[in-house]
């Protein structure tokens, strides 16, 4: 990271440590906060609110590495998970992951060359009575068919 | 500061303080329970565990340790309370209720079995091949609960890469039982954090900040992690294969230093019960290992207080007459971990570190030139081994600067452990070992460079000889027996005003090049503290930043380890509460049991000055070789 970024990235964090508070149960929150704008929390970042919260680094690695949605690495603009639990995948879950590995050419686990999507497995969205389900960033979609999948990829900008 | 130690769990916001109140605190009486249908009674809130082993029945446990809070991860403690559904985690359960309890019934052994074979199914390695052999709780719950064969399968491969990248700790991770232990040391009591529990489910291990290798986090190298991992999958980095290699070598002149914390402890490792100390029959031991010299690490101990009391002294006059910006107060530097920790999260404090290095770098520069010179030997043919209770000596002795000898200063910084394990592989029996003394040109050392082993000893060798220095007097005549009792005990931080009066004698010959009189400390009360156990240390240091009370100390010792050095981390395994209190009773017992107390008393040291440091204490041989500079590292790592 540049100086500068660095600089704004600590008067962002600063912003949202006075947002939620100093305690220790502001950290997912302030987290959750830089992921949403940034897709991922960046390494400096964590330094940093470790520093403001006056805890260590690792402890908010070790809470960004428990959480599935909280990310140490970039990743695309938006990211599709679907769910892989034994519920959506007797209603149908293969299906749907093959359908969207084919619609946009990559894996699951891995992000468009032009850094648009990035598919994931996630386990139980609590939607298990109407699987398969589908997250496209904080959206749930259920029932999903093939069909409405390649429909749903394709109204992602 | 505040904020953060309501948030910990009750424990660990006592963190500092390392004895147990001698009765358990009853708040609302006591309760009557029943363990194994016998009847007790036992203060309300004891935990099961704790009334158990008040009761002398014992109970497993593996991810309790005294000295830290509760985590009730490991379930290897459980009971069953009568009437509960499911079985009780001893260590985590309070007793408020008259409840009824079976420590050993069918139900419970086989949860604990079953615990333990799950643990083993996950657990790489062989004990045979293990630095654990003998002292590892996993391997001890074991064979207490009779495992014969590998219920549920046992791992052969790996799963982890070794991280061996440390001068001081190496972590195995395929050991680990995820007790989190360490990392309740390291964020508690040590308030580095260097180590949590990444990831989730069965890919969970114990790991750093961002996975990197333990050298390029902020690790001040203490090793108390090391101390309170029940198994294997931390170690020390130990260098006993090089020592032989270089005992072995008949042209290599192998000197050793020992240090007094080491001596009090290493007992532990021969099955004798804490707290003796075998200064004399550790000599004998290691002239038959094949060491050519054994040196006391004390007589630098005492030239520390010289080099480290004149700076104090003059940083005072500075201060006080001349009206100059001097950094104050005056933070010792005996502490590698200590320092450490200091140049990471106190970097703009770098000046109020004392430049005199720790003892055994003194000694280290001194072998290398001042001995080499007297007894004709090429210092290059030198090997310095220095017994240490301590893991952040092997990084200390490791730091760049530290070869103004021209050579490296100290070769290898060995623990007690090793030390205790080399002895046995001799063949030695360390307690049936007959006496013998120091080898000269060193010889014997005082006891206030003895007492430095323990948290407060520096404080006191100081006191001892600075205020003989400045009044002239006896220190008997202030403290009885020289005993600065004040400055000693266990609580974590101690703060200590000593009035020097106005009654002054004459500067000692030895600082009047320096100091004229000390007319200007008439009146001043001199203000000191004491810390142990980082976490209190950041107490202090963030009340100076506040612009409280520490800030107007004169001096302060810190110590990275919990009751000093004699609680290192590469002290024997366990070390508990009442195995550092031991300890301690059996260094004071060496210093008192001595004839010189005192560090000025101790000709050896006089004669280094008289012969080698001729320009005096702080004078510019001094500066050379027994002083050092310190490095501004700062917090960020990325
Ligand atoms: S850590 Fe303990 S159980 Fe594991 S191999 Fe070493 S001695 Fe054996
Ligand atoms: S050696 Fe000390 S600082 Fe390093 S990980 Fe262990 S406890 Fe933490
Ligand atoms: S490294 Fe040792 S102390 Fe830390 S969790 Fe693993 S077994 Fe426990
Ligand atoms: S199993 Fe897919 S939402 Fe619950
Ligand atoms: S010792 Fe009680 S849960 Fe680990």
């Amino acid at each position: 990271m540049l100086v500068f970024e660095k600089n704004n990235m600590t008067d962002e964090i600063e912003q949202l440590v006075n947002k939620y508070g100093k305690s220790r149960s502001s950290l997912l929150p302030i987290l959750q906060d830089i992921q949403r704008k940034h897709k991922f929390i960046p390494d400096f970042a964590q330094q940093e609110v470790a520093r403001l919260l006056d805890i260590h680094p690792v402890e908010v690695y070790s809470v960004i590495t428990f959480y599935s949605f909280l990310n140490t690495k970039p990743k695309g603009r938006n990211i599709i998970r679907l769910c892989q639990t034994i519920t959506c995948d007797l209603a149908g879950k293969e299906n749907i992951a093959k359908a969207i590995e084919r619609e946009l050419g990559i894996k699951f686990g891995e992000t468009t060359k032009d850094n648009k999507i990035t598919l994931e497995y996630v386990n139980c969205l609590g939607m298990c009575d109407q699987g398969p389900a589908l997250l496209v960033n904080e959206r749930v979609y259920s029932k999903v068919t093939p069909e409405k999948a390649i429909q749903i990829l394709n109204e992602i900008k | 500061m505040e904020s953060k130690s309501n948030l910990r769990s009750p424990v660990s916001q006592q963190a500092h303080v390392i004895e147990k109140p001698k009765d358990i605190t009853t708040i609302g009486g006591t309760v009557t329970i029943e363990i194994n249908e016998k009847k007790v009674s036992v203060p309300f809130g004891t935990t099961i565990l704790e009334a158990c082993k008040m009761n002398g029945i014992s109970v497993p446990t593996l991810c309790h340790h005294e000295d830290l809070c509760v985590a009730g991860v490991c379930r290897i403690c459980v009971v069953e309370v009568e009437g509960m559904r499911t079985l009780q985690a001893s260590c985590a359960f309070p007793i408020t209720n008259p409840i009824k309890i079976k420590t050993s019934s069918p139900m419970v052994r086989k949860a604990r079995r079953h615990i333990i074979d799950l643990l083993l199914s996950e657990h790489y390695g062989e004990c045979y091949s293990c630095f654990r052999n003998g002292k590892c709780e996993l391997q001890n719950l074991a064979k207490e609960y009779g495992v014969d064969t590998y219920t549920f399968g046992h791992v052969t491969e790996p799963r982890y890469e070794v991280d061996n990248s440390s001068y001081s700790v190496i972590r195995d991770m395929s050991k680990c039982v995820l007790c989190k232990r360490c990392v309740r040391t390291c964020i508690d009591l040590q308030e580095v954090g260097v180590l949590e529990a990444v990831n989730r489910g069965h890919e969970t291990m114990i790991s750093t900040f961002l996975d990197k290798p333990l050298l390029d986090v902020i690790c001040i190298n203490c090793g108390q992690c090391i101390n309170r991992c029940p198994t294997a999958a931390l170690r020390a980095n130990d260098p006993s294969d090089e020592i032989w290699a270089a005992i072995d070598d008949p042209n290599k002149h192998v000197v050793i230093q020992t240090a007094p914390s080491p001596r009090a402890a290493i007992c532990e490792e021969f099955g004798m019960e804490a707290g003796h100390s075998l200064t004399k029959e550790l000599n004998t031991a290691l002239r038959r290992i094949g060491f050519d010299k054994v040196f006391d690490t004390n007589t630098t101990a005492d030239l520390t207080i010289f080099e480290e009391g004149t700076e104090l002294l003059l940083r005072l006059y500075k201060a006080l007459v001349k009206k100059e910006e001097v950094a104050l107060p005056q933070f010792t530097s005996c502490s590698p971990g200590w320092v450490k920790f200091l140049e990471h999260y106190y970097p703009e404090y770098i000046d109020n570190l004392s430049s005199a290095k720790s003892p055994q770098q003194m000694f280290g520069a001194l072998i290398k030139t001042f001995y080499a010179q007297k007894v004709g030997i090429d210092p290059a043919n030198i090997v310095s081994v220095a017994v240490m209770p301590c893991s952040a000596k092997k990084y200390e002795c490791n730091r760049p600067e530290m070869n103004s000898s021209g050579y490296k200063d100290v070769d290898y910084g060995l623990t007690t452990r090793e030390l205790a394990r080399m002895i046995k592989e001799a063949g030695i029996n360390l307690p049936e070992m007959p006496k013998s003394d120091f080898d000269s040109p060193f010889g014997e050392a005082s006891g206030a460079g003895l007492i430095f082993g323990a948290t407060g000893g520096v404080m006191e060798a100081a006191i001892r000889s600075v205020y003989e220095f400045i009044t002239g007097n006896k220190t008997e005549d202030a403290f009885e027996n020289a005993n600065v009792t004040p400055v000693r005990g266990f609580e974590g931080i101690r703060y200590v005003e000593i009035p020097l009066g106005d009654k002054f004698g004459p500067v000692p010959d030895i600082l009047k090049h320096l100091i004229p009189n000390w007319d200007w400390l008439k009146g001043v009360t001199l203000k000191v503290a004491i810390a142990h156990g980082t976490a209190n240390a950041k107490k202090i240091m963030d009340d100076i930043k506040a612009g409280g009370k520490f800030s107007e100390c004169h001096f302060i010792e810190f110590m990275a380890c919990p009751g000093g050095c004699l609680g290192g981390g590469g002290q024997p395994i366990p070390t508990t509460p009442e195995i550092r209190k031991k300890r301690a009773q059996a260094i004071y017992a060496e210093d008192e049991s001595l004839e010189m107390r005192k560090s000025h008393d101790n000709p050896n040291v006089i004669r280094l000055y008289e012969e080698f440091l001729t320009d005096g204490p702080c004078g510019h041989t001094s500066h050379k070789l027994l002083h050092t500079h310190y490095t501004k590292r700062g917090r960020y790592i990325v």
